[in-house]
């Protein structure tokens, strides 16, 4: 990509924008599902009983419910990004990149 | 004792990383016709997919990446069958038969690092890529020294990977459908050789797409079938099952495969950052059109892999109540037949007869073939685009040149594979897809990973701190429980843990930020002046479009 391309882009306020927002979220999902999974495997780790706990009267556990929940989420939080980033997302990178045309 | 005990569920779910170290002990079983009969089938299948493969792969970008002309749900589904390997089924489930809660833990291991690829990795590997992890990690940096690495990298994982597949592919066989070792190994490269030199990427994503449909239908039937048994309420299922199984209702919450929080960690960093640096995995975001698909990708691969996952936890509740009392299925001490991996087989037997057992280890078969394939043709890129084309030629390859190099490549991997496949038979090789994962960790990924978020990264950093990563990868595992205590038969580790990626990726990050910025070169100056156009087309795709060209 030639240098003036490059400047032009960046001094686009709509690409900080993007870059803000975009690495913003991102993070901050990954926080999310790393929190998650290594709250799970710290209990895991340190008070098995937890998760070993029966929950009502059978012989079903707490453990259960919960590990299930984690795949879930899993799966819920990309759904999460991937439908904000196709739209949101990509209406502003259209933008930057239209505009980054116009003016050449 | 007690330690060997907490060791073997780690040793067992070592066998879920790959089709390769899993353990199936046990005899030659008579030919099984039905299971030939469903495997030739789909061998047949994926030859005229091949076919029509070959006629459609014409430029290096066919090859390498199917021409980018995936979808992003295509490419979830062939992710997904990268992900559910043979082992991945035969071992999560047999894990669950042995363990039950703790397989579960282990499942999700495996589950989570897809959403932070997502979050993190996929669209700017996308928007910088070409054909090979190495081509995003030396974007900005000398070219000959960063793709050596990275090729060597990528060659090692390879490597390691397909001699655990053919190993494993082997005894499988043998065991499912009574053929001799040898002419499993054969069949399997051979196959192997014609679906990525004629076919390329588009029938190697086709043989895995096809393939995932079948296992994902094939284990829905089983999950089925085992609740069906117990009027679809898990609860009647899991209170059947403690009452057969010798730990009884301990199994209905964490047992011993995560005792100390270091190895804990470690694990979990091996399969995170592990995936995250697979060159056949990487690769996959590359045969889509841009980077709204390669989201869309590891959507749809997470909700896959995440689905079965479930599914092969009621399977392996379902072997405990309907496998593990059927005398049919065990040897005289009480133990199964070839081994606690062989849960799921028999499950297939009893849920649903001789002809699903054979539908089930043909689709195991298939499983095997599927994975060797992209694992070749990820090997075969790193020797003919990275090696070859972008270091040695400095970019200047001629196309056709290059093709006919990955095509012979792909041939010499091949029987490389089927020469190591039939010299490691009776080697203890569950160290293999461990060690694959560690150098991925500590090799491939922090130099992929820096290269696009760290501006101050220089060519100096990223090889010598990667270079450090794989050398402390390599030796840490020689050193811990699996190559010095199993392998060698020492009586005690030098290293203590079987995982090291939580002491080899750090000295990784940190080796590649001390060689950065101590790095006055004229070079590191060129580096960092590069990283702001990476950045502006990491973020927008500017340049990537279509048909990528850098």
């Amino acid at each position: 990509m030639e240098a003036n391309l490059v400047e032009k882009i960046k001094n686009n306020p709509k690409f900080n924008e993007l870059v803000t927002k975009r690495s913003s979220f991102a993070w901050k999902l990954s926080i999310a599902m790393l929190a998650v999974y290594y709250s799970f495997i710290l209990v895991v780790a340190f008070n098995k009983d937890v998760l070993a706990a029966p929950l009502g009267e059978g012989v079903m556990t707490v453990g259960m419910p919960v590990g299930i929940a984690i795949i879930l989420f899993a799966f819920a939080i990309t759904g999460v990004y991937v439908k904000r980033a196709n739209t949101e997302f990509d209406d502003l990178t259209n933008d930057i990149k239209r505009e980054a045309r116009v003016e050449d | 004792m007690k330690k060997l005990l907490l060791l073997a569920p780690l040793f067992i779910a070592g066998a879920a990383f790959a089709a390769g170290d899993a353990d199936f002990s046990g005899e030659k079983q008579p030919l099984n016709i039905a299971a030939i009969v469903m495997f030739f089938l789909f061998v047949a299948g994926t030859l005229s997919i091949t076919y029509w493969a070959a006629r459609r792969t014409k430029t290096a970008s066919d090859f390498y990446t199917a021409g980018g002309g995936i979808t992003g749900f295509q490419n979830g589904l062939a992710i997904a069958g990268d992900y559910m390997s043979a082992a991945s089924f035969l071992g999560i489930s047999g894990l669950v038969y042995l363990k039950g809660y703790d397989g579960l833990i282990y499942a999700i291991g495996f589950l989570v690092g897809w959403p932070v690829i997502l979050f993190l990795l996929a669209e700017q590997l996308r928007n910088l890529g070409k054909y090979t992890f190495a081509d995003v990690a030396s974007y900005r940096l000398k070219q000959l020294p960063v793709r050596t690495l990275a090729a060597f990298g990528s060659l090692a994982v390879v490597a390691l990977y397909l001699i655990a597949q053919m190993v494993g592919a082997g005894k499988l066989i043998q065991l499912l459908f009574g053929l001799p070792y040898e002419f499993a190994v054969i069949v399997v490269g051979v196959l192997m050789i014609l679906y990525v030199t004629f076919g390329g990427m588009l029938a190697t994503t086709w043989v895995q797409i096809i393939k995932a449909i079948l296992l994902l239908s094939g284990a829905t039937f089983m999950a089925v079938m085992v609740l069906s048994h117990y009027g679809f309420s898990p609860e009647q299922l899991f209170s059947a099952a403690t009452e057969i199984h010798k730990d009884g209702v301990s199994i209905m919450g964490p047992g011993g495969l995560v005792s100390d929080p270091v190895s804990a960690i470690s694990l979990g960093i091996a399969l995170m950052l592990g995936t995250a640096g697979l060159p056949h995995v990487l690769m996959r975001f590359f045969t889509v059109n841009d980077a709204k698909e390669a989201r869309k990708s590891v959507f749809y691969a997470t909700g896959f892999i995440g689905y079965f996952y479930i599914l092969t936890f009621v399977i392996g509740f379902g072997a405990i109540v309907l496998v593990s009392q059927n005398p049919q299925y065990l040897e005289g001490a009480g133990k199964l037949l070839g081994g606690n991996n062989m849960a799921a087989i028999h499950l297939s037997h009893a849920v649903g007869g001789n002809l699903f057992l054979g539908f089930i280890s043909a689709v195991a078969f298939a499983t095997i073939l599927a994975v060797v394939s992209g694992l070749t043709l990820a090997g075969a890129s790193a020797i003919s685009h990275d090696l070859y084309s972008s270091a040695i030629m400095k970019g200047k390859a001629d196309e056709e040149k290059e093709m006919r190099l990955s095509k012979i490549a792909t041939v010499a991997l091949g029987v490389l594979a089927i020469i190591l496949g039939i010299a490691f038979e009776k080697q203890n090789i569950a160290f293999m897809v461990g060690l694959a994962f560690a150098i991925a960790a500590s090799a491939n990924f922090p130099i992929l990973f820096l290269s696009m978020f760290w501006s101050k990264l220089t060519t100096r950093g990223a090889v010598l701190g990667g270079s450090l990563g794989l050398v402390v990868a390599i030796l840490l595992v020689i050193l811990g429980p699996t190559v010095w205590v199993s392998v060698l038969g020492n009586a005690e580790p030098i290293f203590p843990y079987k995982y090291p990626a939580l002491f080899s990726v750090t000295t990784a990050f940190v080796g590649i930020w001390f060689f950065s910025i101590t790095d006055n070169s004229e070079q590191a100056q060129i580096d960092r002046d590069k990283y702001e156009a990476q950045f502006v087309r990491a973020q927008t795709g500017i340049g990537a479009d279509g048909a990528v060209d850098h």
